[in-house]
């Protein structure tokens, strides 16, 4: 989701554009945080049971450390791939 | 979600504007909800109706209970997580 920020400050008054800017950053967690359960999901459930036992549970907090460390390192190859060029 | 409202933001008075960031607040729940029911249906299925029959089975029915249930679990392990690690990145 998401929507063209206003740029011009006098076109929306100042309370309006903390508001928008607010409710944008929440989009976007919400964003990351439906991403991230669905690749942490596929990873790591098996069939699911009446419970979500301590190792599923590890596994998905292990699974969004990792997911974010390897969209680190892909920021840091990419940025030396950039140098390269 | 559609954006694109007609209101003239610029000449919004206090209330109005009130009415705005409801509309918008209402619209992004809306979407978010949407957006799980989604995810939930796609994931429940293929977890639970491995082959769909003539009618939901009553251990299919169960399967989709519990799957629903576990992927909120889910979704809470995440967000904790990620909160965490942001709260620690920005340190």
């Amino acid at each position: 989701m998401s929507f063209d920020m206003p740029t011009k400050s006098n076109n929306v008054d100042h309370e309006m554009q903390q508001f928008l800017m607010a409710e944008q950053q929440k989009a976007q967690i919400q964003q990351q945080l439906h991403a991230l359960t669905d690749v942490c999901w596929e990873k790591c459930m098996d069939k699911p049971r009446d419970k979500l036992d301590y190792r599923t549970e590890s596994c998905i907090s292990n699974c969004v450390e990792r997911f974010m460390d390897t969209t680190k390192a892909i920021g840091v190859r990419l940025q030396q791939k950039y140098k390269e060029m | 979600m559609d954006l694109s409202s007609p209101h003239p933001m610029n000449k919004a008075d206090g209330a109005s504007k009130e009415h705005m960031m409801d509309q918008l607040r209402q619209q992004i729940a809306v979407a978010n909800a949407t957006e799980l029911l989604q995810k939930l249906s796609d994931k429940c299925f293929k977890k639970c109706v491995t082959s769909p029959g003539t009618s939901l089975g009553n251990s299919e029915q169960k399967c989709i209970a519990m799957c629903v249930d576990r992927y909120l679990d889910s979704w809470n392990v995440v967000s904790k997580s990620y909160v965490q690690r942001l709260q620690k990145e920005r340190q």
